[in-house]
C-alpha cells in the first residue's frame, strides 16, 4: 500500500481488536463476507487502517491487495481517518479569485498535511469543496459546519488555534 | 379501540422537514390532555406529497394537514382531536382553495396506487398492520394452492415488466431460472441500490412497506426453487436498512421466513447486503459481483444471471418496485393487472416528480398516462408561470421529452421511440431557464465519476465526451466538434461493456436530437439562451432602473461594480466573475443577464 500520504499512527485498542475478531468469527462462514466485515470494521475504527486490513487478510486468507482493491472501489470506505475537526475550504470561483487558494495552502503549511489527509494526532482533516453559496462572504472555509468568511491568510492561524 | 388515528409521514422529505420532532410533541400533548387511550399516533412511510411536508392525516375523515409545525400541535389536539373542529388554516388546499378529502385532491385523484398501496397508510414497523392489509396472504395462497409453474404463468400473463430500467418481462426472467428445481442452489436478489439522481421511489417502498418486498421475494423463491434471498440496499438509506432488518426479524418470528413456511415444506430466508457507494452496482452483474465481496465491476453477458449468477448459481434479480407489485398480482389475478396500462406495458408506474414543478413528490399512475396529466394535473404545473421546456426520464441513462411530445402516453416502448427510457422512474421537469447543454454535462459528469473503469469506451469515452461538452459550455467549441461528439456517442453505445456505459451517451444524443439549436447557439453565437452557462453570460445593469443604492457594489466579492451613491452603477466585465451575488441583492430588478 504505497502512498505518498502522511500516515496517521494507528491508535487501535485491544478492545477494538477483540471486537473486530468477534465480527470476523461471526461472519466468516457466510458467502461473500468480505464487504460486511469491512463495513463493520469501519464502524469499529471509524476508518480502515492498514493494520486492520492486515488482520482481516490474515484471518480470511484473502490477499491484502484484493482487500485494498475493494476498499478503494467503494466511496464509503476510508483509508484515512477523518479528523475531529473537518476543515473544508471553498475553491469555488468567487472564493478562488478572492484568494482561497492561498488560504488552502496556508492551512496545508500550518498543519503539514495535504488535501484529503488528517493530522497525525487525529485532530484536523482538510479538504477542498465547491461553491457553498456564500459568495458574499468570500473567501470562505468551514470547520465542522461552522462558516468562516472574508478570510485573509493572516486569520488562518488564529482560527485553527481556537480548536487546539 | 382508538377513536382517532393521527398518521404522521415519516418519509425522507417529511423527516427533513421535521416530522420526527412533530411526533414527539404530538405524543406529549396527547398525553397531557389525557387522550392517550383514545388517539393513536402512527409514523407512516412516504405519503407522496413531499413538497408540503410534514404531512399529517387524521382519521376518521382523512383530514390532511400540510406543513405542520410543532407550534400547531396544541391547536390540533384541543380543537380537532378533542372537539372535532377542523383547523382550516392548516388544511392542504389546492389552487381552487376548496376543502376536499385527500383522495379527491388533484394530486391523489388521478393516481392509482398498487406498488405504493400501503405507503403512508400503515406503520411500516408493524408486521401486524401489514397482515391486516392482506399481507402474506399471497404467499400463503402460493404455497398451499399453487404449483411453482402456475405462479410463473400468472406473472407471465400479467405482463409485468421490470421497473428498474430496461423493462424486461419479469415472468420470462423467472421462467429462465426455473429449470432443475430442487437440485441446484439458486438465489433470489432484490436490487435496492437506487442511485439515479432524482429517483426515490424504491426508498419510499422500503421505508413505507418493507414486508411487501420480503413477501414477493419468498414468492419468487418458491417459483424458481431458491431457498436464499439477498437484498442489496444502499448504505445511504439508513432508515430503509433499519426497517428491513426489523421486518426480516419479525417475519422470521412469525414463521413467514425460515424453515417450512406455512407448513408447506418450503424453506426461504433473506439476508441484507449493504452497498458502499458505487452507482455501477445497480447493474445486475456488478451487483452480484459486489454481493460476492469483490469490486463491483460488471462482467459480460452471456452467461446470463438466470444461468450463472450469484456465486455461479442461477439467480433472478428484480428491483423493489417490481416486487411490490407481485403479491397484488397473485391476489387479484393476472387479468386485473393486465387491465391497467397500455398494450405492451401493463400496470402502473411510480414516478419521482421533481425539478421545476409545484408538487414535488411521488406519484403512481397507470402506464399510458400522458406527461401533461402528470405535470399539469397531478404535479400542479410549473412554478412562477414559467413555460415547460422538457422532462428528463431515466436518469443518466435516459433522455428528455420535449414539449412537442407532452401528450404522448408514457410507456416503455413510447419512451424508447422518442429517444428516452423509463429507467427507474425519476422525472425531472425543466422550464425555460434550464440549459440543455448544461443538463447533458451534468449527467455526463455523473457517469464519468461513477464509471467503474473496467472497459475503455466507458472509462475514457465518457471523459472525452464530458470534455467536449465542457468546451461547448465555455464557447470554445466548433461545429466540427459537434459532429465528432455525436460519432463518439454512438461508438460508446456500441462498445461499452455494461448498461451504464451503453446508455451513458443518451442524455447527449437526446438533447442533440431536440435542442440542437441550443448547442449551435453556444458554438456559433457564443450565447447560452437559458442564461446558465457562466462563460457565455454577462451581467449588465440597466441604468434606467438602477437607483444607485450601492447594494450590488457591496455584495460583489470582486469589486467589479462601480458607481456613486444615487447614480447608476456599472459592472466592469473584466473583473466580473459571474457569481450572481449582485443580481440577488438588487431590489429594483435593474441587473440582468445577457
Amino acid at each position: 500500500m504505497a502512498s505518498s500520504q502522511k500516515k496517521v499512527p494507528f491508535y487501535g485498542t485491544p478492545k477494538q481488536e477483540e471486537e473486530l475478531r468477534k465480527v470476523i468469527e461471526e461472519l466468516r462462514d457466510e458467502k461473500g463476507c468480505l464487504m460486511p466485515i469491512m463495513q463493520r470494521a469501519q464502524d469499529i475504527y471509524g476508518y480502515l487502517p492498514q493494520e486492520v486490513l492486515t488482520i482481516i487478510s490474515d484471518e480470511l486468507g484473502v490477499p491484502l491487495e484484493k482487500i485494498y482493491g475493494v476498499a478503494t472501489f467503494y466511496s464509503q470506505f476510508n483509508l484515512n481517518p477523518k479528523g475531529k475537526y473537518q476543515i473544508s475550504v471553498c475553491l469555488g470561483t468567487a472564493c478562488y479569485v478572492k484568494g482561497s487558494g492561498d488560504i488552502y495552502n496556508k492551512i496545508k503549511e500550518i498543519l503539514g498535511i495535504d488535501g484529503g489527509e488528517c493530522t497525525p494526532d487525529g485532530k484536523f482533516s482538510l479538504s477542498a469543496c465547491r461553491c457553498v453559496g456564500a459568495c458574499g462572504l468570500a473567501p470562505v472555509m468551514m470547520i465542522n459546519g461552522e462558516v468562516y468568511g472574508r478570510l485573509t491568510v493572516d486569520d488562518v492561524y488564529g482560527i485553527l488555534q481556537k480548536y487546539n | 379501540m382508538y377513536q382517532s388515528h393521527v398518521l404522521v409521514c415519516g418519509g425522507d422529505g417529511c423527516t427533513k422537514a421535521g416530522s420526527d420532532r412533530l411526533i414527539c410533541v404530538l405524543k406529549e400533548e396527547i398525553e397531557k390532555n389525557g387522550l392517550k387511550d383514545d388517539v393513536a399516533v402512527v409514523q407512516t412511510g412516504c405519503q407522496g406529497l413531499c413538497e408540503q411536508g410534514p404531512i399529517v392525516v387524521i382519521y376518521p375523515g382523512a383530514v390532511c394537514y400540510s406543513m405542520v409545525k410543532p407550534e400547531d400541535v396544541p391547536e390540533i389536539v384541543s380543537e380537532h382531536l378533542k372537539k372535532g373542529h377542523i383547523i382550516k388554516r392548516l388544511l392542504y388546499l389546492e389552487n381552487d382553495g376548496k376543502v376536499k378529502a385527500l383522495k379527491d385532491t388533484d394530486f391523489y385523484r388521478l393516481q392509482h396506487r398498487v406498488a405504493l398501496r400501503n405507503c403512508g397508510v400503515i406503520n411500516p414497523e408493524s408486521i401486524d398492520e401489514y397482515i391486516g392489509r392482506d399481507g402474506y396472504e399471497a404467499l400463503g395462497r402460493v404455497l398451499t394452492q399453487m404449483t411453482p409453474d402456475e405462479v410463473i404463468d400468472v406473472i407471465l400473463e400479467s405482463g409485468l415488466r421490470g421497473r428498474g430500467g430496461a423493462g424486461f418481462p419479469t415472468g420470462r426472467k423467472w421462467k429462465f431460472a426455473s429449470g432443475n428445481r430442487g437440485n441446484v442452489q439458486k438465489y433470489v436478489c432484490c436490487n435496492a441500490d437506487e442511485g439515479d439522481p432524482g429517483a426515490f421511489m424504491d426508498r419510499s417502498v422500503l421505508e413505507g412497506d418493507p414486508h411487501v418486498v420480503l413477501e414477493a421475494m419468498a414468492i419468487a423463491g418458491y417459483a424458481i426453487g431458491a431457498s436464499q434471498g439477498y437484498i442489496y440496499v444502499r448504505a445511504e438509506y439508513p432508515i430503509a436498512v433499519e426497517r428491513l432488518k426489523l421486518a426480516i426479524s419479525q417475519a422470521r418470528e412469525y414463521g413467514l421466513l425460515g424453515k417450512n413456511i406455512f407448513d408447506s415444506g418450503f424453506d426461504f430466508d433473506i439476508d441484507l447486503r449493504l452497498g458502499a457507494g458505487a452507482f455501477v452496482c445497480g447493474e445486475e452483474t456488478a451487483l452480484m459481483t459486489s454481493i460476492e465481496g469483490n469490486r463491483g465491476e460488471p462482467r459480460p453477458r452471456p452467461p446470463f444471471p438466470a444461468v450463472k449468477g450469484l456465486f455461479e448459481s442461477p439467480t433472478i434479480l428484480n428491483n423493489v418496485e417490481t416486487y411490490a407489485n407481485i403479491p397484488q398480482i397473485i391476489l387479484n389475478g393476472a387479468e386485473w393487472f393486465a387491465s391497467m396500462g397500455t398494450e405492451k406495458s401493463k400496470g402502473t408506474k411510480v414516478f419521482a416528480l421533481n425539478g421545476k414543478i409545484n408538487n414535488t413528490g411521488l406519484v403512481e399512475v397507470p402506464m399510458g398516462t400522458t406527461l401533461r396529466t402528470i405535470i399539469e394535473d397531478i404535479g400542479g404545473g410549473i412554478p412562477n408561470g414559467k413555460k415547460f421546456k422538457a422532462a428528463q426520464t431515466g436518469g443518466p441513462s435516459g433522455g428528455c421529452i420535449p414539449a412537442e411530445h407532452i401528450d404522448i402516453p408514457i410507456d416503455y416502448d413510447n419512451l424508447i421511440s422518442i429517444g428516452s427510457m423509463m429507467g427507474s422512474g425519476g422525472l425531472i421537469v425543466m422550464d425555460e431557464d434550464t440549459c440543455m447543454v448544461d443538463i447533458a454535462k451534468f449527467f455526463l459528469e455523473f457517469t464519468v465519476d461513477e464509471s467503474c473503469g473496467k472497459c475503455t469506451p466507458c472509462r475514457i469515452g465518457t471523459k472525452r465526451l464530458y470534455e467536449m461538452l465542457d468546451k461547448i459550455t465555455k464557447g470554445e467549441a466548433t461545429l466540427e466538434d459537434l459532429d465528432k461528439m455525436e460519432e463518439l456517442c454512438y461508438y460508446i453505445k456500441d462498445n461499452a461493456l455494461c448498461g451504464l456505459g451503453q446508455t451513458a451517451p443518451n442524455p447527449v444524443l437526446s438533447t442533440l436530437r431536440y435542442f440542437r439549436d441550443e448547442y449551435v447557439a453556444h458554438i456559433v453565437d457564443k450565447k447560452c439562451p437559458a442564461g446558465v452557462c457562466k462563460a457565455l453570460v454577462s451581467y449588465k445593469i440597466d441604468p434606467d432602473k438602477c437607483k444607485g443604492c450601492t447594494a450590488c457594489a457591496k455584495a460583489c466579492p470582486n469589486g467589479a461594480i462601480t458607481g456613486k451613491l444615487k447614480e447608476a452603477h456599472a459592472i466592469n466585465r473584466d473583473k466580473c466573475i459571474k457569481c450572481g451575488s449582485c443580481m440577488e441583492k438588487c431590489r429594483f430588478g435593474a441587473i440582468y443577464k445577457d
